[in-house]
């Protein structure tokens, strides 16, 4: 909303700058986007007063100005118009103010010249230069009292506030509303406009008639009937007032309206009354393939849930966003049937989205959902403006038809809730001040309540809270006191899943990984594509209005962004990549909110180049993901179970591996298929980790005891085995490890080829011995070895190497 | 018969070879262990000849002395050697363990939790995907509500089951009527979460934002405690010296609304909206409003994020790129 200061001044007194109004407009909830100013940029542009005059020495056209502006010396210009004369108060422009070139009419910078010999410091401005009109025979003589040095534009031209209404505060839209709250801030009080006129003695309604066929769309239709007007241009003064807002002048009829409708608020509308068919008004739905040619040419066919206003026959206008053409307002036109209407927001609304790109100044307000009320007020305004700009009579009364309407009730608020939520106690005498301000009627009922009404131009004040907000936006609340939090504090929730997801994140980035941040969208065939299962996956949650419309899915899996963010980055990934995210996938439930889980999946591949201390150049393999697997088992303190070839349909089947705890499966790791690494534009092997954080919380250990370490020394011995190529050696490892003195096993050499028989393999282990309670002697370790091996050689057909 | 000064040579010259300390101890495994040759020349003694046996066994127990001697000041030879050091080029790089990163999103979402959790208030999490009601209804924004317009939503299609209306959820504050179902007052709570919008993505807007929320009630809180939390709040993030300015704006579920701005860099940036509780959304809890009184909040961490590390494209955010995200190694 374009508010223009000196309309706004019109209604309402302000003593503070420009800045300090916006300023307090912005901080009580009317937002203040911008100040602009009207007519140009005046920069370095001022007031000042010509004190003497000579001729020039060279031209006989051109005289020297001596300007006086303030500064401490007056400086010489060279002036060629004829109406220059000694005394005058001009606009002086200095050197380096921008102007417009009277004969290019384009801006230009003013810069020190000389004319025909003589220096001239800068220049007394014409209308043209200014762009304030084309006058250019002569210099524009200012009748001001402003001091020399004034800036032009705080003399000359408007300030426009640029105000964003929120979406409560339909009267933000409108000059009025504005004032009302300069008036709140200033404790002042707003000039309400004229709103009389002269009535004829026949009644509007002898003349027409108006029917709502649709009382929910239109709760409320007012029509005025004025005869015998002269349609011609307005007045100056609303020429100028709708300019300075950003409207175009059209004719006075339709000039009244749309001024009305910037004071107060109210959209209006004026028919040519001879042309409706029997002069009647009818409120209805479209008809079935009904069309109507509106006023700015467009063509529209109309849907049968579309509001239009009517004549007997035919849609005349789309209701609450623009007239029709037929009806429009034309020179010839001498009565004027005026609609002051209320329509439902969201049947406007439809019809906007439908028929306009962006909506017009009506359908804009009616958006916002006006009061019904207001429409009278409106309507006897618009009248008068009529009755005064384009002569004619109004016929008595206003055909109102009011299917809508409601009582305003009444809104009692004890005087302690202001105290309870606002922390201060203003006097009865101040809030009633500030509401009256706002034109919000009140009474003080004793000994300790205010009754309030809404007025009719807001629909906001319905709870004592809402009043409670008036006052203390209009005391301020940068003025309101500021208390820290008492009271008890209240014990947390226990989220172990959310606890567990944040534990993860460190425990990975302490590895070295990094953690991203993927969009949760994605595309069907991406999600088919990295499916663990080959057949049918969870299903997914489709987007009605997805941002992208290929990526209409919500993910199923972190796998398909994981692996675009892992291709867009493997350039960068000197050393290799390790990436990770924590983060929820979707799984679809007819008729229900899908099932959220939250997932972990880390991505790592890529080449760890040579170093210069001799370490060689290698490729990431499984077994670095399998690192990063049994670190964050160590940071979780949990045991996770490998059982090889994952049934993954994304996992290559040897090399990868199911994970599980106690038996459970809770995720996947291993290496991603080639195919589709390449699919995803991945040029190396890329290792996954996939675990499900829901399934692993409640499967951690609870009690977060430590066992202490034995005070007695360890016994270390090594032991070198022969079993099958095919034993696993993890499941050596583990029996040796069940055996009660054994801390610890360490696999630290595999060994295949010549020195022992073919398809068999050395395994390597070093063993560390130790008894919680007593130092352990050589046979205790000897026996406990003897034990380990027999029980190797009849569980694996392991054979000790070189005993 | 046993050159003991020829054994005695060879020993000699292979501990003077002997650089560190496994192989000093391999030599005298090889020399002096239980195996070792010395050991088996004095072991072979009683074997020898007799008129050789005292001839030797002096001997060689006396080269076992020698070498015993020896072993033990190689030992320190070597030790002093050891704190002299050697010459390296301590120019070259260093074997680098890796050093992982935390999304700037997530310290930020850390940072202001933690602060949050200093003040007493619990985090909880809520479902992305909302229904209709608890997203907008429940919240005071009726279908055709003009404020509705506020949010420009992502829906779910409709999977014609006749459930309840879903969509991607606008904003964390659905929390706050899911929360007030399970629980009385105190309340202090902070919801952080994921949200979206259907908006174009452009310098400062993302279609996908986090979103903190904040609820707390309890008997006759005012707009002060709203004041003094969240001054609280903003001091702790942004530093002691930090300039707030509360003005009026508008949100359904709150009266009075508010949106809270902080100077940075000497331009106010509104970083948060908040405001009391609507008397409505209490009742609607079960909770008398005349008693009962609290605030509520919301506020981006993008945004947060932007000013804390000088980010002036959001959409940085969620680009991932690696050169960005390891500028962000070792912080909290």
């Amino acid at each position: 909303m374009e508010v223009p200061l000196k309309w706004l001044a019109q209604y309402v007194d302000w003593d503070m700058s420009v800045e300090e109004l916006a300023h307090r407009l912005s901080m009580a909830g009317a937002e203040v986007e911008a100040v602009k100013r009207s007519g140009g940029d005046w920069d370095q542009v001022v007031v000042g007063r010509v004190a003497a005059i000579d001729q020039h020495p060279n031209a006989d056209r051109l005289r020297l100005a001596t300007v006086d502006f303030g500064a401490d010396e007056p400086l010489q210009v060279v002036c060629g118009a004829p109406n220059l004369a000694q005394g005058q108060t001009i606009a002086f422009a200095q050197v380096g103010a921008q102007l417009i070139d009277p004969n290019t009419r384009e801006p230009r910078r003013l810069r020190k010249g000389k004319i025909r010999g003589v220096t001239s410091l800068g220049m007394v401005c014409s209308e043209r230069e200014l762009g304030l009109s084309d006058e250019h025979e002569g210099i524009l003589v200012l009748d001001t009292d402003a001091g020399l040095g004034t800036p032009l534009a705080d003399v000359l031209g408007d300030v426009v506030l640029d105000i964003k209404p929120t979406p409560n505060r339909p009267d933000h839209f409108s000059i009025l509303g504005i004032a009302r709250e300069v008036a709140a801030l200033t404790r002042g009080a707003v000039r309400e406009p004229l709103a009389t006129y002269a009535e004829s003695t026949v009644s509007a309604h002898d003349r027409t008639s108006v029917q709502i066929e649709d009382a929910e769309g239109c709760p409320r239709y007012t029509a005025i009937v004025i005869d015998g007007v002269t349609v011609g241009p307005s007045p100056e003064w609303m020429q100028e007032a709708l300019s300075s807002a950003g409207m175009r002048p059209i004719n006075n009829i339709v000039d009244v309206t749309n001024y009305v409708m910037l004071e107060w608020g109210q959209p209006l509308h004026a028919f040519d009354y001879e042309v409706l068919h029997e002069n009647r008004i009818v409120v209805r739905r479209a008809r079935p393939d009904e069309r109507i040619e509106l006023l700015d040419g467009s063509e529209l066919k109309l849907e049968t849930d579309d509001l239009v206003i009517a004549d007997a026959d035919r849609a005349v206008a789309l209701a609450g966003i623009m007239g029709g053409a037929d009806s429009e307002i034309s020179d010839s036109t001498t009565t004027v049937l005026l609609e002051t209407a209320n329509f439902q927001e969201a049947s406007i609304r439809r019809s906007r989205a439908r028929h306009t790109e962006g909506g017009t100044e009506a359908s804009r307000r009616f958006e916002k959902s006006l009061n019904p009320e207001l429409a009278e007020l409106a309507a006897r305004r618009a009248a008068a403006l009529i009755v005064e700009t384009a002569g004619g009579t109004a016929f008595a009364g206003i055909v109102d038809t009011y299917p809508g309407k409601a009582h305003t009730p009444q809104v009692v608020v004890p005087q302690r809730r202001i105290t309870q939520i606002l922390s201060v106690q203003p006097s009865v005498e101040e809030v009633r001040g500030i509401l009256s301000a706002l034109g919000i009627s009140n009474r003080w009922l004793p000994p300790d309540r205010f009754a309030v009404s809404c007025p009719p131009w807001r629909s906001d004040i319905a709870v004592p809270d809402d009043v409670v907000e008036e006052i203390g936006r209009v005391l301020g609340y940068d003025n309101l006191p500021s208390e820290p939090l008492p009271g008890a504090v209240p014990d947390p929730d226990i989220d172990r899943e959310r606890d567990l997801g944040e534990r993860i994140r460190d425990v990975l980035t302490g590895l070295g990984l990094r953690e991203i941040i993927t969009y949760v969208t994605v595309q069907d065939s991406e999600l088919s594509a990295t499916a663990s299962e080959a057949t049918s996956g969870p299903s997914s949650v489709r987007l009605q209005n997805p941002m992208n419309a290929a990526q209409d899915r919500l993910r199923t899996s972190l796998r398909p962004r994981g692996l675009e963010t892992f291709a867009s980055n493997q350039q960068e990934a000197r050393g290799g990549l390790g990436i990770y995210e924590v983060g929820k996938t979707f799984e679809a439930r007819p008729g229900r909110q899908p099932i959220e889980e939250r997932m972990v999946m880390a991505l790592v591949g890529g080449e760890a180049p040579a170093s210069v201390h001799g370490e060689a150049a290698r490729t990431l393999d499984f077994f670095d993901a399998k690192g990063v697997l049994e670190q964050l088992a160590a940071g979780l303190d949990v045991e996770f179970g490998l059982q090889g070839g994952a049934d993954d349909a994304a996992l290559v089947r040897g090399e990868s591996a199911q994970i599980t705890v106690r038996g459970k499966p809770v995720g996947a790791l291993g290496k991603l298929v080639p195919s589709l690494a390449a699919r995803f534009g991945i040029e190396s092997d890329v290792f996954a980790l996939e675990l499900s954080v829901g399934a692993l919380a409640p499967l951690l250990r609870e009690s977060e005891t430590v066992p202490s370490p034995s005070i007695y020394p360890a016994a270390v011995e090594d032991l070198a085995l022969i079993v099958d190529r095919d034993t696993a050696a993890g499941e050596l490892a583990a029996a040796i490890g069940g055996n009660g003195l054994v801390e610890a096993v360490d696999l630290f050499d595999i060994y295949e080829g010549d020195q022992i028989p073919a398809g068999k393999k050395s395994l390597a282990f070093r063993v560390y011995y130790r008894s919680p309670d007593r130092t352990l002697t050589d046979r205790d370790v000897e026996k406990a070895r003897r034990g380990i091996v027999r029980r190797l050689e009849s569980q694996f057909q392991a054979t000790l190497r070189d005993s | 018969m046993v050159d003991l000064v020829a054994l005695e040579a060879e020993a000699q010259a292979s501990l003077a070879d002997a650089g560190d300390e496994p192989t000093l101890d391999a030599w005298r495994v090889e020399w002096l262990g239980r195996r070792g040759r010395l050991t088996a020349v004095l072991r072979g003694v009683r074997e020898l000849p007799a008129e050789q046996r005292p001839i030797i066994g002096a001997g060689a127990n006396r080269l076992k002395g020698t070498l015993e001697e020896a072993v033990s000041a190689r030992r320190a030879e070597l030790l002093a050697a050891a704190d002299q050091g050697t010459s390296i080029d301590v120019t070259l790089p260093g074997r680098r363990p890796p050093l992982g990163s935390l999304h700037p999103i997530t310290l930020t979402r850390r940072m202001m939790e933690r602060t949050f959790r200093d003040m007493g208030f619990d985090v909880v999490e809520g479902p992305d995907v909302e229904l209709e009601e608890y997203n907008f209804d429940r919240l005071r924004i009726p279908a055709g509500h003009p404020a509705r317009d506020m949010w420009d939503t992502i829906w779910i299609a409709d999977d014609d089951s006749g459930g309840p209306r879903q969509l991607l959820r606008t904003h964390t504050s659905p929390m706050q009527i899911r929360y007030l179902e399970r629980r009385r007052p105190p309340i202090r709570v902070i919801v952080p979460g994921t949200c979206y919008r259907y908006e174009a993505t452009d310098a400062t807007h993302e279609w996908m934002l986090t979103q903190i929320e904040g609820l707390v009630i309890d008997r006759d809180l005012s707009f002060a405690h709203l004041k003094g939390t969240l001054e609280a709040f903003v001091r702790r993030m942004f530093g002691a010296d930090i300039e707030t300015r509360f003005r009026c704006d508008y949100f359904p579920f709150v009266e009075p609304g508010a949106e809270l701005g902080v100077r940075w860099h000497g331009d106010w940036l509104e970083i948060l909206g908040c405001g009391m509780v609507h008397p409505e959304i209490i009742e609607d809890a079960g909770l008398d409003p005349d008693q009962y009184t609290g605030f509520a909040f919301g506020m981006g961490v993008e945004r947060v994020a932007m000013l804390r590390y000088g980010v002036r494209d959001i959409r940085h955010f969620y680009r991932n790129d690696v050169r960005f995200l390891r500028q962000f190694e070792g912080r909290r």
